[in-house]
Protein backbone atom coordinates (compact mmCIF):
# COMPACT_ATOMS: atom_id res chain seq x y z
CA UNK A 1 0.00 0.00 0.00
CA UNK A 2 2.87 2.54 1.09
CA UNK A 3 6.04 2.22 -0.16
CA UNK A 4 8.04 0.82 2.22
CA UNK A 5 11.46 2.26 2.44
CA UNK A 6 13.68 0.27 3.91
CA UNK A 7 17.00 2.40 3.37
CA UNK A 8 16.19 5.16 4.57
CA UNK A 9 16.94 5.81 8.74
CA UNK A 10 13.21 6.80 9.53
CA UNK A 11 12.33 5.01 12.28
CA UNK A 12 8.68 6.26 12.28
CA UNK A 13 6.77 7.68 9.59
CA UNK A 14 3.10 8.66 9.36
CA UNK A 15 1.82 8.86 5.66
CA UNK A 16 -1.31 10.96 5.26
CA UNK A 17 -2.91 9.46 8.71
CA UNK A 18 -7.04 10.39 9.34
CA UNK A 19 -7.93 8.74 12.00
CA UNK A 20 -12.11 8.79 13.39
CA UNK A 21 -13.35 7.67 16.54
CA UNK A 22 -16.45 6.00 16.42
CA UNK A 23 -17.41 2.68 13.30
CA UNK A 24 -20.35 4.42 11.41
CA UNK A 25 -17.91 7.17 9.99
CA UNK A 26 -19.97 10.29 11.68
CA UNK A 27 -17.52 9.98 15.42
CA UNK A 28 -15.03 12.69 16.19
CA UNK A 29 -12.64 13.53 13.31
CA UNK A 30 -9.09 13.34 15.36
CA UNK A 31 -6.75 13.67 13.04
CA UNK A 32 -6.59 14.41 9.19
CA UNK A 33 -3.61 14.24 6.70
CA UNK A 34 -1.15 13.76 9.36
CA UNK A 35 2.58 13.03 8.11
CA UNK A 36 5.78 13.01 10.09
CA UNK A 37 9.05 10.67 10.43
CA UNK A 38 11.24 10.19 13.51
CA UNK A 39 14.56 9.12 12.87
CA UNK A 40 15.95 6.24 15.30
CA UNK A 41 17.34 7.32 18.55
CA UNK A 42 15.44 10.84 17.84
CA UNK A 43 13.83 12.57 20.68
CA UNK A 44 10.85 14.44 19.42
CA UNK A 45 8.36 16.79 21.07
CA UNK A 46 4.43 17.29 19.93
CA UNK A 47 2.75 20.10 21.73
CA UNK A 48 -0.59 21.42 20.42
CA UNK A 49 -3.98 22.59 21.55
CA UNK A 50 -5.67 20.11 23.78
CA UNK A 51 -7.80 18.13 22.55
CA UNK A 52 -6.09 18.28 18.86
CA UNK A 53 -5.51 14.27 18.46
CA UNK A 54 -1.88 14.44 20.27
CA UNK A 55 -2.72 11.06 22.33
CA UNK A 56 -4.70 9.90 19.36
CA UNK A 57 -1.49 10.55 17.42
CA UNK A 58 0.33 8.48 20.15
CA UNK A 59 -2.21 5.15 19.88
CA UNK A 60 -2.16 5.24 16.17
CA UNK A 61 1.98 4.86 16.04
CA UNK A 62 1.43 2.24 18.74
CA UNK A 63 -0.98 0.33 16.57
CA UNK A 64 -3.57 0.28 19.51
CA UNK A 65 -5.85 2.01 17.15
CA UNK A 66 -6.06 1.34 13.73
CA UNK A 67 -5.98 4.42 11.23
CA UNK A 68 -8.73 5.31 9.18
CA UNK A 69 -6.91 6.29 6.43
CA UNK A 70 -3.35 6.67 5.47
CA UNK A 71 -0.22 4.11 6.83
CA UNK A 72 2.55 4.17 9.75
CA UNK A 73 5.72 2.57 9.32
CA UNK A 74 7.41 1.38 12.47
CA UNK A 75 11.00 0.34 12.20
CA UNK A 76 10.67 -0.89 8.07
CA UNK A 77 7.09 -2.58 8.79
CA UNK A 78 3.77 -1.51 8.60
CA UNK A 79 2.05 -1.23 11.59
CA UNK A 80 -1.27 -3.12 11.69
CA UNK A 81 -1.48 -4.98 15.56
CA UNK A 82 0.09 -3.38 18.99
CA UNK A 83 2.98 -2.24 18.42
CA UNK A 84 5.07 -5.32 21.33
CA UNK A 85 8.84 -2.72 21.32
CA UNK A 86 7.42 0.10 22.75
CA UNK A 87 7.69 1.39 26.05
CA UNK A 88 4.10 3.94 27.19
CA UNK A 89 3.91 6.39 30.09
CA UNK A 90 0.91 8.63 30.64
CA UNK A 91 0.40 11.24 32.79
CA UNK A 92 -1.41 9.19 35.44
CA UNK A 93 1.53 6.80 36.88
CA UNK A 94 -1.09 3.71 36.66
CA UNK A 95 1.21 1.59 38.86
CA UNK A 96 -0.73 -1.20 40.06
CA UNK A 97 -1.09 -0.38 43.82
CA UNK A 98 -0.75 -4.35 44.96
CA UNK A 99 3.07 -4.63 43.41
CA UNK A 100 5.78 -3.23 45.47
CA UNK A 101 7.94 -0.95 42.89
CA UNK A 102 10.36 -3.01 41.71
CA UNK A 103 7.67 -5.58 41.13
CA UNK A 104 5.99 -2.52 39.41
CA UNK A 105 8.57 -2.01 36.77
CA UNK A 106 9.39 -5.38 36.18
CA UNK A 107 6.35 -5.79 34.85
CA UNK A 108 7.21 -5.94 30.87
CA UNK A 109 9.41 -8.57 31.90
CA UNK A 110 7.25 -10.71 32.51
CA UNK A 111 5.49 -9.93 29.21
CA UNK A 112 7.79 -9.21 26.27
CA UNK A 113 10.38 -12.13 25.17
CA UNK A 114 12.87 -12.89 25.75
CA UNK A 115 12.91 -11.79 29.17
CA UNK A 116 10.12 -13.39 30.01
CA UNK A 117 11.51 -16.83 29.17
CA UNK A 118 14.99 -15.80 30.62
CA UNK A 119 13.27 -14.36 34.08
CA UNK A 120 12.21 -17.52 34.83
CA UNK A 121 16.30 -18.86 34.92
CA UNK A 122 17.97 -15.82 35.88
CA UNK A 123 15.27 -13.54 38.00
CA UNK A 124 18.42 -11.74 40.23
CA UNK A 125 20.17 -10.12 37.17
CA UNK A 126 16.88 -8.88 36.41
CA UNK A 127 16.19 -7.90 39.59
CA UNK A 128 20.01 -5.92 39.53
CA UNK A 129 18.85 -4.64 36.24
CA UNK A 130 15.21 -2.76 37.61
CA UNK A 131 17.59 -1.37 40.69
CA UNK A 132 19.90 0.06 38.58
CA UNK A 133 17.32 1.56 36.86
CA UNK A 134 15.50 2.92 39.76
CA UNK A 135 18.88 3.74 41.58
CA UNK A 136 19.20 6.32 38.35
CA UNK A 137 16.18 7.97 38.90
CA UNK A 138 16.83 8.32 42.67
CA UNK A 139 14.79 5.27 44.13
CA UNK A 140 17.11 3.92 45.49
CA UNK A 141 16.00 1.92 48.87
CA UNK A 142 12.42 2.57 47.57
CA UNK A 143 12.15 -0.79 45.70
CA UNK A 144 9.70 -2.27 48.14
CA UNK A 145 7.70 0.04 48.88
CA UNK A 146 4.32 -0.04 47.93
CA UNK A 147 3.04 3.02 45.45
CA UNK A 148 0.68 4.41 48.10
CA UNK A 149 4.25 4.83 50.19
CA UNK A 150 5.23 6.75 47.24
CA UNK A 151 4.93 10.89 46.20
CA UNK A 152 3.90 11.79 43.00
CA UNK A 153 6.75 12.43 41.61
CA UNK A 154 8.25 9.12 42.68
CA UNK A 155 5.32 7.23 41.15
CA UNK A 156 6.13 9.13 38.21
CA UNK A 157 9.62 8.17 38.10
CA UNK A 158 8.59 3.91 38.58
CA UNK A 159 6.32 4.69 35.65
CA UNK A 160 9.48 5.58 33.44
CA UNK A 161 11.71 3.03 34.44
CA UNK A 162 8.66 0.45 33.54
CA UNK A 163 8.30 1.81 30.69
CA UNK A 164 12.07 1.49 29.79
CA UNK A 165 12.93 -1.67 31.39
CA UNK A 166 12.86 -3.73 28.55
CA UNK A 167 14.91 -1.77 26.53
CA UNK A 168 12.55 -1.02 24.00
CA UNK A 169 13.46 0.81 21.08
CA UNK A 170 10.53 3.16 20.77
CA UNK A 171 9.61 5.29 24.39
CA UNK A 172 5.65 6.89 24.17
CA UNK A 173 5.13 9.92 26.88
CA UNK A 174 1.76 11.07 26.94
CA UNK A 175 2.16 14.65 29.21
CA UNK A 176 3.90 12.00 31.76
CA UNK A 177 4.69 15.42 34.03
CA UNK A 178 1.39 17.03 33.29
CA UNK A 179 0.53 16.46 37.35
CA UNK A 180 3.72 17.46 38.97
CA UNK A 181 4.56 20.64 40.48
CA UNK A 182 7.64 22.95 38.70
CA UNK A 183 10.37 21.61 40.43
CA UNK A 184 9.55 17.96 40.60
CA UNK A 185 8.52 18.01 36.62
CA UNK A 186 12.41 19.88 36.43
CA UNK A 187 14.02 17.09 38.60
CA UNK A 188 12.08 14.52 36.12
CA UNK A 189 13.10 16.14 33.19
CA UNK A 190 17.02 15.81 34.01
CA UNK A 191 16.72 12.21 34.96
CA UNK A 192 14.27 11.91 31.64
CA UNK A 193 17.52 13.38 29.88
CA UNK A 194 19.92 11.23 31.36
CA UNK A 195 17.87 7.90 30.87
CA UNK A 196 18.01 8.85 27.27
CA UNK A 197 21.53 9.42 26.93
CA UNK A 198 21.85 6.43 28.74
CA UNK A 199 19.80 4.35 26.29
CA UNK A 200 19.10 6.47 23.72
CA UNK A 201 15.85 4.94 22.61
CA UNK A 202 13.73 6.91 19.99
CA UNK A 203 10.87 9.23 21.82
CA UNK A 204 8.02 10.52 21.42
CA UNK A 205 6.62 13.22 23.70
CA UNK A 206 3.56 14.78 23.93
CA UNK A 207 3.27 17.76 26.55
CA UNK A 208 1.37 21.21 26.76
CA UNK A 209 4.52 22.60 28.33
CA UNK A 210 6.50 24.22 25.91
CA UNK A 211 9.33 25.04 27.94
CA UNK A 212 9.48 20.86 28.51
CA UNK A 213 9.48 20.59 25.17
CA UNK A 214 12.32 22.53 24.36
CA UNK A 215 14.22 21.33 27.20
CA UNK A 216 13.96 18.06 25.77
CA UNK A 217 13.49 17.57 22.48
CA UNK A 218 15.68 17.52 19.61
CA UNK A 219 12.95 18.24 17.00
CA UNK A 220 9.24 19.99 18.36
CA UNK A 221 5.85 19.12 16.02
CA UNK A 222 3.51 21.66 16.46
CA UNK A 223 -0.02 20.36 15.96
CA UNK A 224 -3.18 22.54 14.78
CA UNK A 225 -6.40 22.56 16.38
CA UNK A 226 -8.58 19.38 15.86
CA UNK A 227 -8.52 17.88 13.20
CA UNK A 228 -5.18 17.70 13.88
CA UNK A 229 -2.38 17.29 11.42
CA UNK A 230 1.59 18.96 11.91
CA UNK A 231 1.64 22.41 10.72
CA UNK A 232 4.63 23.06 11.80
CA UNK A 233 8.35 21.90 13.10
CA UNK A 234 10.99 23.14 14.41
CA UNK A 235 15.01 21.58 15.65
CA UNK A 236 16.25 22.39 18.60
CA UNK A 237 20.09 22.97 18.60
CA UNK A 238 21.47 23.44 22.12
CA UNK A 239 23.99 21.04 23.32
CA UNK A 240 23.99 18.16 25.69
CA UNK A 241 23.61 17.38 28.32
CA UNK A 242 21.63 20.30 29.01
CA UNK A 243 20.53 21.84 32.17
CA UNK A 244 18.16 23.72 33.50
CA UNK A 245 19.61 27.29 33.22
CA UNK A 246 19.96 26.59 29.25
CA UNK A 247 15.73 26.66 28.91
CA UNK A 248 16.31 30.26 30.26
CA UNK A 249 18.71 31.42 27.28
CA UNK A 250 17.49 33.62 24.63
CA UNK A 251 17.66 30.89 22.47
CA UNK A 252 15.44 28.73 24.08
CA UNK A 253 13.15 31.90 25.61
CA UNK A 254 12.51 32.54 22.02
CA UNK A 255 11.88 29.36 20.91
CA UNK A 256 9.19 28.94 23.29
CA UNK A 257 7.69 32.13 22.04
CA UNK A 258 7.69 31.55 18.78
CA UNK A 259 5.79 27.98 19.33
CA UNK A 260 3.28 30.01 21.76
CA UNK A 261 2.21 32.04 18.71
CA UNK A 262 1.95 29.08 16.83
CA UNK A 263 -0.18 27.06 19.36
CA UNK A 264 -2.66 30.51 19.73
CA UNK A 265 -2.36 30.80 15.55
CA UNK A 266 -3.68 27.08 15.78
CA UNK A 267 -6.62 27.72 18.55
CA UNK A 268 -8.07 30.66 17.10
CA UNK A 269 -8.27 28.82 13.50
CA UNK A 270 -11.24 26.78 15.04
CA UNK B 1 18.51 22.90 76.48
CA UNK B 2 17.62 20.65 73.45
CA UNK B 3 14.48 20.67 72.52
CA UNK B 4 13.44 17.16 73.23
CA UNK B 5 14.19 17.93 76.95
CA UNK B 6 11.79 20.80 76.61
CA UNK B 7 9.15 18.26 75.19
CA UNK B 8 10.17 15.90 78.29
CA UNK B 9 9.45 18.04 80.86
CA UNK B 10 6.33 19.44 78.75
CA UNK B 11 5.17 15.94 78.78
CA UNK B 12 5.87 15.34 82.52
CA UNK B 13 4.23 18.21 84.02
CA UNK B 14 1.28 17.77 81.59
CA UNK B 15 -1.72 16.32 83.50
CA UNK B 16 -2.59 12.77 82.68
CA UNK B 17 -5.80 13.18 80.83
CA UNK B 18 -8.27 9.88 80.92
CA UNK B 19 -8.81 8.67 77.15
CA UNK B 20 -12.71 8.64 77.26
CA UNK B 21 -14.69 5.28 77.29
CA UNK B 22 -15.84 5.00 73.92
CA UNK B 23 -12.31 5.32 72.53
CA UNK B 24 -11.58 2.16 74.52
CA UNK B 25 -10.49 -0.52 72.36
CA UNK B 26 -11.29 -3.40 75.01
CA UNK B 27 -15.00 -1.48 76.04
CA UNK B 28 -15.92 -1.53 71.96
CA UNK B 29 -14.92 -4.85 71.79
CA UNK B 30 -16.99 -5.83 74.66
CA UNK B 31 -20.22 -3.43 73.24
CA UNK B 32 -21.87 -5.97 70.87
CA UNK B 33 -21.79 -8.82 73.51
CA UNK B 34 -23.43 -6.25 76.42
CA UNK B 35 -25.88 -5.69 73.57
CA UNK B 36 -27.03 -8.50 72.86
CA UNK B 37 -26.81 -9.90 77.08
CA UNK B 38 -29.19 -6.32 77.13
CA UNK B 39 -31.58 -7.57 74.53
CA UNK B 40 -32.02 -11.15 76.58
CA UNK B 41 -32.15 -9.69 79.70
CA UNK B 42 -35.32 -7.18 78.33
CA UNK B 43 -36.30 -10.05 76.59
CA UNK B 44 -36.45 -12.17 80.04
CA UNK B 45 -37.89 -9.58 82.37
CA UNK B 46 -41.03 -8.48 79.36
CA UNK B 47 -41.21 -12.31 79.45
CA UNK B 48 -41.92 -12.67 83.43
CA UNK B 49 -43.44 -8.94 83.96
CA UNK B 50 -46.25 -9.51 81.42
CA UNK B 51 -46.84 -13.12 81.90
CA UNK B 52 -46.69 -13.80 78.32
CA UNK B 53 -47.17 -17.25 77.37
CA UNK B 54 -44.43 -19.62 76.65
CA UNK B 55 -46.27 -20.79 73.11
CA UNK B 56 -46.60 -16.98 72.30
CA UNK B 57 -42.75 -15.79 72.94
CA UNK B 58 -40.66 -18.25 74.87
CA UNK B 59 -38.10 -16.37 77.67
CA UNK B 60 -34.53 -16.57 76.95
CA UNK B 61 -34.10 -18.89 79.70
CA UNK B 62 -36.68 -21.82 78.37
CA UNK B 63 -34.99 -20.88 74.89
CA UNK B 64 -31.76 -22.39 76.23
CA UNK B 65 -32.87 -25.23 78.27
CA UNK B 66 -34.48 -26.12 75.12
CA UNK B 67 -31.52 -25.75 73.04
CA UNK B 68 -29.47 -28.04 75.82
CA UNK B 69 -32.15 -30.62 75.67
CA UNK B 70 -32.34 -31.20 72.04
CA UNK B 71 -28.11 -30.28 71.84
CA UNK B 72 -27.84 -33.53 69.63
CA UNK B 73 -30.06 -33.20 67.09
CA UNK B 74 -29.99 -29.73 66.49
CA UNK B 75 -26.12 -29.83 65.72
CA UNK B 76 -26.73 -32.97 63.42
CA UNK B 77 -29.36 -30.28 61.47
CA UNK B 78 -26.87 -27.42 62.21
CA UNK B 79 -24.27 -29.13 60.38
CA UNK B 80 -26.60 -30.51 57.50
CA UNK B 81 -27.03 -26.87 56.89
CA UNK B 82 -23.45 -26.14 57.09
CA UNK B 83 -22.55 -28.46 54.23
CA UNK B 84 -25.37 -27.43 51.18
CA UNK B 85 -24.21 -23.83 52.28
CA UNK B 86 -20.81 -24.66 52.03
CA UNK B 87 -21.18 -26.79 48.77
CA UNK B 88 -23.28 -24.42 47.12
CA UNK B 89 -21.23 -21.41 48.13
CA UNK B 90 -18.01 -23.19 46.73
CA UNK B 91 -19.77 -24.10 43.73
CA UNK B 92 -20.89 -20.29 43.43
CA UNK B 93 -17.17 -19.00 43.81
CA UNK B 94 -16.29 -21.39 40.87
CA UNK B 95 -18.90 -20.83 38.91
CA UNK B 96 -19.24 -16.41 39.55
CA UNK B 97 -15.54 -16.51 39.33
CA UNK B 98 -15.16 -18.16 35.90
CA UNK B 99 -18.42 -16.26 34.63
CA UNK B 100 -16.81 -12.94 36.29
CA UNK B 101 -14.17 -13.08 34.63
CA UNK B 102 -15.89 -13.74 30.94
CA UNK B 103 -18.45 -11.39 31.31
CA UNK B 104 -15.83 -8.52 32.49
CA UNK B 105 -13.00 -9.21 29.97
CA UNK B 106 -15.26 -8.84 27.04
CA UNK B 107 -17.64 -6.16 26.23
CA UNK B 108 -19.80 -9.00 23.87
CA UNK B 109 -20.13 -11.57 26.38
CA UNK B 110 -21.47 -8.47 28.52
CA UNK B 111 -23.51 -7.34 26.26
CA UNK B 112 -24.94 -10.68 25.21
CA UNK B 113 -25.64 -11.72 28.58
CA UNK B 114 -26.17 -9.05 31.54
CA UNK B 115 -29.83 -8.67 30.17
CA UNK B 116 -30.87 -12.35 31.03
CA UNK B 117 -28.66 -12.83 34.47
CA UNK B 118 -30.99 -9.68 35.52
CA UNK B 119 -33.90 -11.14 34.54
CA UNK B 120 -32.54 -14.87 36.13
CA UNK B 121 -31.35 -12.80 39.50
CA UNK B 122 -34.87 -11.12 39.84
CA UNK B 123 -36.80 -14.63 39.86
CA UNK B 124 -37.63 -15.03 43.94
CA UNK B 125 -35.60 -18.68 44.34
CA UNK B 126 -38.35 -19.46 47.14
CA UNK B 127 -40.63 -20.12 43.59
CA UNK B 128 -37.74 -22.31 42.34
CA UNK B 129 -37.28 -24.56 44.86
CA UNK B 130 -40.71 -26.90 44.25
CA UNK B 131 -39.18 -27.25 40.79
CA UNK B 132 -35.59 -28.56 42.48
CA UNK B 133 -37.80 -30.96 44.47
CA UNK B 134 -39.34 -32.61 41.33
CA UNK B 135 -36.25 -32.71 39.74
CA UNK B 136 -34.01 -33.97 41.69
CA UNK B 137 -36.04 -34.83 44.95
CA UNK B 138 -36.12 -34.22 49.20
CA UNK B 139 -32.78 -33.99 50.58
CA UNK B 140 -29.92 -31.94 49.89
CA UNK B 141 -29.73 -31.24 46.17
CA UNK B 142 -32.44 -28.70 46.58
CA UNK B 143 -31.12 -26.92 49.53
CA UNK B 144 -27.25 -27.11 47.69
CA UNK B 145 -28.42 -25.81 44.42
CA UNK B 146 -30.70 -23.04 46.38
CA UNK B 147 -27.70 -21.72 47.69
CA UNK B 148 -25.75 -21.63 44.57
CA UNK B 149 -28.33 -20.34 42.62
CA UNK B 150 -28.53 -17.10 45.08
CA UNK B 151 -24.58 -16.83 46.04
CA UNK B 152 -23.00 -16.92 42.77
CA UNK B 153 -24.29 -13.64 41.08
CA UNK B 154 -23.11 -11.12 43.70
CA UNK B 155 -19.88 -12.73 43.12
CA UNK B 156 -19.99 -12.74 39.27
CA UNK B 157 -21.57 -8.95 39.24
CA UNK B 158 -18.13 -7.86 41.47
CA UNK B 159 -15.82 -9.78 39.81
CA UNK B 160 -16.77 -8.58 36.25
CA UNK B 161 -17.29 -5.02 37.60
CA UNK B 162 -13.13 -5.12 38.92
CA UNK B 163 -12.04 -6.45 35.64
CA UNK B 164 -14.50 -4.43 33.14
CA UNK B 165 -13.19 -0.88 34.97
CA UNK B 166 -9.35 -1.72 34.13
CA UNK B 167 -8.21 1.88 33.67
CA UNK B 168 -7.64 2.12 29.64
CA UNK B 169 -4.40 3.57 29.97
CA UNK B 170 -3.47 0.48 31.71
CA UNK B 171 -4.63 -1.47 29.00
CA UNK B 172 -2.43 0.34 26.56
CA UNK B 173 0.42 -0.30 28.58
CA UNK B 174 -0.03 -3.54 28.62
CA UNK B 175 -1.12 -4.22 25.13
CA UNK B 176 1.85 -2.04 23.81
CA UNK B 177 4.19 -4.39 25.02
CA UNK B 178 2.24 -7.24 23.39
CA UNK B 179 0.56 -8.30 26.16
CA UNK B 180 -1.99 -10.87 25.11
CA UNK B 181 -5.61 -10.88 26.38
CA UNK B 182 -5.45 -13.75 28.94
CA UNK B 183 -2.12 -12.02 30.06
CA UNK B 184 -4.05 -8.87 31.05
CA UNK B 185 -6.09 -10.58 32.86
CA UNK B 186 -3.62 -12.52 34.76
CA UNK B 187 -1.61 -9.82 35.45
CA UNK B 188 -3.81 -6.44 35.67
CA UNK B 189 -7.51 -7.86 35.84
CA UNK B 190 -7.96 -11.05 38.22
CA UNK B 191 -5.43 -9.07 41.01
CA UNK B 192 -7.58 -5.99 40.57
CA UNK B 193 -10.83 -7.67 41.00
CA UNK B 194 -9.84 -9.64 44.19
CA UNK B 195 -11.10 -6.49 46.44
CA UNK B 196 -14.53 -6.58 44.87
CA UNK B 197 -14.25 -10.59 45.08
CA UNK B 198 -13.51 -10.96 48.75
CA UNK B 199 -15.65 -8.09 49.21
CA UNK B 200 -18.72 -10.00 47.61
CA UNK B 201 -17.95 -13.01 49.07
CA UNK B 202 -19.81 -11.80 52.86
CA UNK B 203 -22.81 -10.92 50.50
CA UNK B 204 -22.57 -14.48 48.84
CA UNK B 205 -21.78 -16.53 52.37
CA UNK B 206 -25.45 -14.61 53.55
CA UNK B 207 -27.39 -15.33 50.62
CA UNK B 208 -26.10 -18.83 50.65
CA UNK B 209 -27.38 -19.57 53.75
CA UNK B 210 -30.68 -17.96 53.28
CA UNK B 211 -31.25 -20.05 50.22
CA UNK B 212 -30.03 -23.44 52.26
CA UNK B 213 -32.29 -22.81 55.26
CA UNK B 214 -35.27 -21.56 52.07
CA UNK B 215 -34.87 -25.15 50.41
CA UNK B 216 -34.73 -26.94 53.45
CA UNK B 217 -38.04 -24.76 55.19
CA UNK B 218 -40.11 -25.50 51.61
CA UNK B 219 -39.70 -28.93 51.08
CA UNK B 220 -36.73 -30.61 53.04
CA UNK B 221 -36.25 -33.35 55.42
CA UNK B 222 -32.94 -32.79 56.91
CA UNK B 223 -31.42 -29.45 58.02
CA UNK B 224 -32.18 -26.46 60.30
CA UNK B 225 -35.14 -24.80 58.43
CA UNK B 226 -36.60 -27.98 58.36
CA UNK B 227 -35.80 -28.72 62.19
CA UNK B 228 -37.46 -25.09 62.91
CA UNK B 229 -40.51 -26.16 60.72
CA UNK B 230 -41.10 -29.32 62.55
CA UNK B 231 -40.56 -28.03 65.98
CA UNK B 232 -43.35 -25.19 65.33
CA UNK B 233 -45.87 -27.33 63.72
CA UNK B 234 -45.59 -29.52 67.01
CA UNK B 235 -45.75 -26.15 68.74
CA UNK B 236 -42.60 -26.57 70.42
CA UNK B 237 -42.06 -22.95 70.38
CA UNK B 238 -38.86 -22.44 72.76
CA UNK B 239 -37.68 -25.17 70.79
CA UNK B 240 -38.28 -23.45 67.13
CA UNK B 241 -36.48 -20.15 69.08
CA UNK B 242 -33.58 -22.57 70.04
CA UNK B 243 -32.35 -23.07 66.12
CA UNK B 244 -33.43 -19.86 65.17
CA UNK B 245 -30.99 -18.62 67.75
CA UNK B 246 -28.06 -21.32 66.55
CA UNK B 247 -29.46 -20.27 62.66
CA UNK B 248 -27.99 -16.54 63.19
CA UNK B 249 -25.42 -17.79 65.50
CA UNK B 250 -23.89 -19.64 61.95
CA UNK B 251 -24.31 -16.77 60.42
CA UNK B 252 -22.52 -14.48 62.36
CA UNK B 253 -19.88 -16.97 62.29
CA UNK B 254 -19.79 -17.45 58.71
CA UNK B 255 -19.70 -13.62 58.12
CA UNK B 256 -16.57 -13.26 60.36
CA UNK B 257 -14.70 -16.15 58.99
CA UNK B 258 -15.04 -14.45 55.21
CA UNK B 259 -15.16 -11.17 56.48
CA UNK B 260 -11.93 -11.61 58.31
CA UNK B 261 -10.43 -13.67 54.89
CA UNK B 262 -11.27 -10.46 53.07
CA UNK B 263 -9.00 -8.03 55.28
CA UNK B 264 -5.89 -10.83 55.01
CA UNK B 265 -6.48 -11.08 51.51
CA UNK B 266 -7.16 -7.38 50.15
CA UNK B 267 -5.05 -4.74 52.82
CA UNK B 268 -3.61 -3.41 49.26
CA UNK B 269 -6.85 -1.92 48.44
CA UNK B 270 -7.80 -0.38 51.88
CA UNK B 271 -4.65 1.45 52.53
CA UNK B 272 -4.52 2.89 49.04
CA UNK B 273 -5.83 6.38 47.98
CA UNK B 274 -9.41 5.31 46.35
CA UNK B 275 -9.29 2.88 49.27
CA UNK B 276 -12.61 1.86 50.31
CA UNK B 277 -14.57 -0.86 47.76
CA UNK B 278 -18.07 -0.59 47.50
CA UNK B 279 -19.79 -3.71 46.81
CA UNK B 280 -23.00 -4.33 44.24
CA UNK B 281 -25.30 -6.86 46.31
CA UNK B 282 -26.95 -9.29 43.78
N1 LIG C 1 -11.73 6.62 22.43
C1 LIG C 1 -12.29 7.71 21.87
N2 LIG C 1 -13.52 7.63 21.31
C2 LIG C 1 -14.08 8.71 20.73
N3 LIG C 1 -13.51 9.92 20.68
C3 LIG C 1 -12.29 10.08 21.23
C4 LIG C 1 -11.62 8.98 21.85
N4 LIG C 1 -10.41 9.42 22.29
C5 LIG C 1 -10.36 10.74 21.97
N5 LIG C 1 -11.47 11.13 21.31
C6 LIG C 1 -11.72 12.47 20.77
O1 LIG C 1 -10.73 12.78 19.84
C7 LIG C 1 -10.27 14.11 19.99
C8 LIG C 1 -8.78 14.14 20.21
O2 LIG C 1 -8.50 13.55 21.46
P1 LIG C 1 -7.03 13.35 22.05
O3 LIG C 1 -6.20 12.67 21.02
O4 LIG C 1 -7.15 12.66 23.36
O5 LIG C 1 -6.55 14.85 22.25
P2 LIG C 1 -5.29 15.42 23.05
O6 LIG C 1 -4.52 14.26 23.60
O7 LIG C 1 -4.54 16.22 22.04
O8 LIG C 1 -5.82 16.30 24.13
C9 LIG C 1 -11.06 14.71 21.13
O9 LIG C 1 -12.11 15.49 20.61
C10 LIG C 1 -11.63 13.52 21.87
O10 LIG C 1 -12.88 13.83 22.39
MG1 LIG D 1 -4.16 13.64 25.57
Amino acid sequence: MIPTDTGSKNFVEMHRVSLRYGEDGDGTLALEDTSMRVDRGEFVAVVGPSGCGKSTLMKVVTGLWPATKGGVIVNSKEVDRPLSITGMAFQNPTLLPWRTTIDNVMLPLEIVEPHATLMKRDRAAYEAKAMDLLALVGLKGFENKFPWELSGGMQQRASLCRALIHEPALLMLDEPFGALDMFTREELWLSLQDLWLARRPTVILVTHDLREAVFLADRILVMSARPGKIIAERTIDLPRPRTLESSYDPYAVNLVHELRQHISAARETV
Amino acid sequence: MTDTAIEKSALAVRPVRRRPLSRNKTFRRFLPWMVVFGIFFLWQAAVAGFRIEEFVLPSPTSIFAAMWEFRGPLLVSAGQTFMTTAIGFACAIVVGLAAGVAVGSSSMIYAAVYPALIGFNTIPKVAVVPILIIWFGVGSSPAIITSFLLSFFPILVNVATGIATVEPELQDVMRALGANRWQVIKKVGLPRSMPFFFASLKVAITVAFIGSIVAETVGGNKGIGSFMLVASSRFEVPLAFAALLVTSMMGIIMYTITSTVEKRMTGWATRGPNGAISVAAG
